[in-house]
């Protein structure tokens, strides 16, 4: 029951452009795990297929906006939680770069790994957004003081286009992630997708790739651990009284917190701990810096990288559900991005059959640090280009038939 | 007698010292009491040999015979910044509980710290002052524990890369203790938030929060264990106190808690390398609370050693107790807390430029250090120096005075003696009296150059001190200028003979005390104005002549 009594930062910017907030969505509570199965209230059903999950964390802002409940709306992305709904659910997902837009008032998880996204059903409307939010914030130290461009100037109908629009532009595949562990059908779309941009760069190999998961975790679990330490049920939130300090303490978070982020907590607990902070955080540390090197050695030779938002396309809600380390795992794909602080835009590329229905495969361009402008024109021209696919769930499709 | 004076005389007067002063050496503070209020300026030097008088003390210099005491001392230290260290809220000491506060520093949902850029300039103030090496490169880290205090759940400090390390501080001892210079050493400086602060109801059923102090910023200063004596331990905290004041980082007020020292005692047998257990006093209010609670420490630690019970000294935390004037066990430490510090992930490294640092040396003012050497190199006693330089605003009077006129000793008399009693009964600072520096010198330049006898002058001086004024404008409105003029003086002296026949005929018959009696008329009859000198001499001319 906890009612903030002040405005994040990019909600009181949405407010001076004019913006009409329409609703607060659906999570996995503060922001941990994929699925909104997390969630304190109730599971968010993926408008595609409502026996499938919508992704998450920001589960309930991406099905929002996929079942055009609303124009766009903001999620918040540490490991993929942006990125990975907005593949689930067949709509655009961007991350800006870490720094992009400030973080006051984003109820923090990893503070070094959380950004604020935004989603929307074009990338248009995604950049709209984004311009909206973004900026310094002298309230977030973390925020960046360089300058902001205009990214909408380049949403320029399709009529428009060259003949080749995106001609000498280097496009580098992850290629681990067009692998083992991903689904057959999730790397024909990605291909698919691959060979509608006009020019193709050559594959690119990123060795560092597999380790980014556990110092991912790592990392995650060891900031958010000391992040969530505030919620002792003291100042707000609901306190389960005692005699004794310590079971006031213990009681209120037992009760307060859902099994997904206690593990969390423990985790990071125990990573920071005396004996063992050298072997799992400052070790994650140094792997963070060799992903770091390796994706700006990557994007010195290419203008944007291309994989997959996920290895698969939304499964059944339940499905893992007791299984946290194979819905880990789902995070291969993004958690680097977070690590190396980039930004990445996820697009609808294609689908999987799944039985009669079809569920939507999104996939995934990074790119620069601040280069988002180059990121949305892209993913602009591409979106605008592609034929053969509408991305409107079967749900609503009826509304849409003019 | 000049060092309880000073004492006294402080911004915020250290009551409580001057009381414990009182408890360990009633005889002298007694006997002092009587005098200050005379204006005297006689001899103030003596190392009274009472010191040893009460038990304690005899107790503890019996024990420092066997064993060495190993003393160390962290020092926070709450800045005067006009707002907080990682967000804008003021903080006043003293206001309505959980009026300062915002989201930030209140650890809501969502809200970010953002570095107060003069907690910055005032650690790298402090960091030079205290000769320390400066981190050119320094970052926030989190200490995590849980206490309602402590809004976040972790405090953002400092831990491994502090933005200072590796200096030191010279102290001079009280007089009445045996003076002597002392350096001691400190580890480390750095900067921290300081938490809230928890009200206990009576009935203890409950507690509250006051998060008004939570985000205010703290410097923490580490000594190295250089102390040996209670004595050496409280200079050291005063000398701390002293130098933030003079830096203007703080009012470094033990009674508010803007100066809070947490001691470290263990001891050991003279000669032995290893450490023994180290027990931490925490709750000491005042310099002499910490004087007596180490003089304490190291007896009752001493009893147990030489009572065969080396288990019993503990590594503990002991609470001071000023009502039984003894340590008592606070919590046993279940060996070191582990606050899982991580880097602040939320706030940027601190990074210093040459430029920087050495614009805030360049700008540092004259440390009290300094002034106790460029005092005793102008030839003032250690007394003088001592006193002088205690508050820097008495120094800077004094420095004021004496910029006009040559009589460094006597400017410093006036200040010691007379001026320092009527801020002691007015319960003034020396900024707050009428008196300005200007004037005082000008008072003693007139007196020197014979314009208004000494006396005159007492009297003036405290005129000036009440209602202002100035020294010309008071010797023309009272007529006060002194007769030097042998010729007038003779005048009086032959009038006031010719008017007291009877002793005339005494004096000269054999009660040559009387000349005191003559000199006395003559002074009334000159309204106070005859310079005695002359007035003697003529008078003893003519008291002495044939008739």
């Amino acid at each position: 029951n906890y009612r903030p009594p002040f405005d994040a930062t990019a909600v009181k910017k949405l407010k001076e452009s004019g913006a009409i907030i329409v609703g607060k969505t659906n999570l996995d509570e503060f922001g941990m795990g994929s699925t909104t199965e997390g969630s304190a209230y109730q599971v968010t059903a993926n408008p595609w297929n409502l026996e499938c999950v919508p992704g998450g964390s920001s589960g309930g802002s991406a099905a929002a906006v996929s079942a055009r409940q609303c124009v766009v709306s903001l999620g918040s992305d540490t490991g993929g939680s942006v990125r990975q709904p907005a593949s689930f659910c067949g709509v655009v997902g961007l991350k800006p770069t870490y720094g992009r837009v400030s973080r006051y008032g984003l109820v923090a998880y990893a503070s070094s790994l959380d950004v604020i996204g935004c989603f929307g059903s074009s990338v248009a409307d995604a950049g709209l957004l984004l311009q909206a939010i973004c900026g310094h914030d002298k309230l977030d130290a973390t925020s960046s003081k360089r300058e902001v461009n205009d990214f909408t100037s380049q949403f320029i109908s399709k009529d428009y286009f060259e003949s080749q629009p995106l001609k000498g532009l280097r496009v580098g595949v992850i290629s681990e992630t067009l692998g083992d562990g991903v689904d057959q059908e999730v790397i024909s779309s990605i291909r698919g997708a691959i060979s509608h941009l006009e020019e193709l760069g050559c594959t690119v190999s990123l060795p560092s790739f597999s380790l980014g998961l556990p110092a991912y975790y790592v990392l995650a679990s060891s900031e958010s651990s000391s992040n969530l330490s505030r919620y002792d049920g003291v100042r707000y939130g609901n306190q389960i009284a005692s005699d004794e300090l310590s079971s006031l303490y213990g009681g209120s978070r037992a009760n307060g917190f859902g099994p997904e982020v206690k593990r969390r907590i423990l985790m990071g607990t125990y990573a920071l701990s005396a004996g063992y902070y050298d072997a799992y955080y400052k070790r994650a540390q140094q792997v963070r810096t060799v992903v770091k090197k390796s994706f700006k050695a990557a994007l010195d030779s290419h203008d944007i990288l291309i994989s997959p938002a996920a290895p698969s396309a939304a499964y059944k809600i339940g499905e893992k559900k007791n299984d946290p380390l194979a819905m880990y795992a789902g995070d291969i794909m993004t958690v680097n991005v977070n690590l190396a602080g980039l930004p990445a835009l996820v697009l609808p590329c294609g689908f999987v059959k799944d039985g009669t229905t079809s569920l939507p495969v999104g996939f995934q361009m990074i790119g620069a640090a601040f280069d988002e402008e180059k990121l949305l024109r892209v993913g602009h021209i591409f979106e605008q280009t592609l034929q053969g696919h509408s991305f409107i769930p079967p749900l609503i499709a009826d509304e849409f038939k003019s | 007698m000049a060092l309880t004076l000073f004492r006294g005389i402080q911004t915020r007067p250290l009551l409580p010292y001057s009381y414990a002063f009182s408890a360990r050496k009633h005889v002298i503070f007694c006997s002092m009491q009587s005098t200050q209020a005379e204006t005297s300026m006689k001899t103030k030097q003596q190392a009274p040999s009472n010191f040893t008088e009460t038990a304690r003390a005899k107790a503890v210099e019996k024990v420092l015979k066997d064993y060495e005491a190993i003393i160390g001392i962290e020092t926070h230290v709450q800045l005067s910044t006009t707002t907080k260290a990682f967000c804008s809220c003021a903080y006043n000491y003293g206001s309505q509980p959980n009026s300062c506060i915002c989201p930030v520093c209140m650890g809501l949902p969502g809200a970010l710290p953002v570095l107060n850029s003069k907690v910055i300039k005032c650690a790298v103030m402090l960091g030079l002052a205290l000769n320390c090496k400066l981190s050119m490169s320094s970052k926030f880290d989190r200490k995590q524990y849980f206490y309602p205090d402590l809004p976040k759940g972790y405090q953002i400090s400092q831990f491994d890369i502090p933005i200072a390390t590796d200096g030191f501080i010279d102290i001079d001892l009280p007089l009445e203790f045996g003076g002597g210079h002392r350096r001691f050493g400190i580890t480390r400086v750095h900067m921290e938030e300081d938490a809230g602060k928890l009200l206990h109801t009576g009935s203890g059923s409950y507690s509250q929060v006051d998060l008004n102090r939570a985000g205010v910023p703290l410097l923490e200063i580490v000594s190295e264990p250089d102390m040996r004596t209670g004595i050496e331990a409280a200079e050291y905290a005063a000398e701390l106190q002293r130098v933030v004041r003079y830096l203007g980082v703080s009012n470094g007020n033990m009674q508010e808690g803007s100066l809070r020292c947490d001691v470290n005692v263990s001891i050991r047998p003279i000669g032995q390398v290893e450490f023994g257990t180290k027990v931490e006093i925490k709750n000491l209010n005042s310099f002499s609370a910490m004087s007596r609670a180490i003089d304490f420490e190291i007896a009752r630690q001493a009893e147990l050693y030489n009572q065969g019970k080396d288990d019993e000294v503990v590594q503990e935390t002991r609470l001071w107790e000023e009502g039984s004037q003894k340590t008592v066990t606070m919590r046993k430490k279940e060996g070191l807390a582990d606050y899982r510090y991580f880097p602040e992930p939320d706030l940027p490294e601190v990074i210093l430029t040459e430029e920087y640092v050495n614009d805030i040396r360049d700008s540092l003012p004259e440390l009290p250090e300094m002034k106790r050497r460029r005092y005793e190199e102008m030839g003032l006693t250690m007394q003088d120096v001592l006193f002088l330089a205690n508050d820097v605003n008495v120094a800077e009077f004094f420095d004021a005075t004496i910029a006009k006129v040559s009589d460094i000793k006597l400017a410093a008399n006036w200040i010691m003696g007379d001026i320092a009693a009527y801020m002691k009964n007015e319960k003034l600072t020396i900024n707050e009296i009428k008196l300005s520096p200007q004037e005082l010198s000008e008072l003693i330049g007139s007196i020197k150059s014979g314009t208004i006898s000494g006396k005159i002058g007492k009297e003036i001086l405290l005129e000036l001190m009440k209602k202002g004024g100035t020294v010309k404008g008071l010797i023309e409105e009272k007529d006060l200028v002194q007769i030097v003029d042998p010729a007038e003086i003779e005048k009086i002296i032959d009038k006031v003979i010719a008017n007291n026949p009877k002793q005339l005929e005494q004096y000269r018959g054999g009660k040559t005390k009387l000349q005191g009696f003559f000199a006395g008329q003559v002074m009334k009859e000159s309204k106070g104005k005859a310079n005695p000198g002359i007035l003697n001499k003529i008078l003893l001319e003519k008291l002495n002549a044939k008739s």
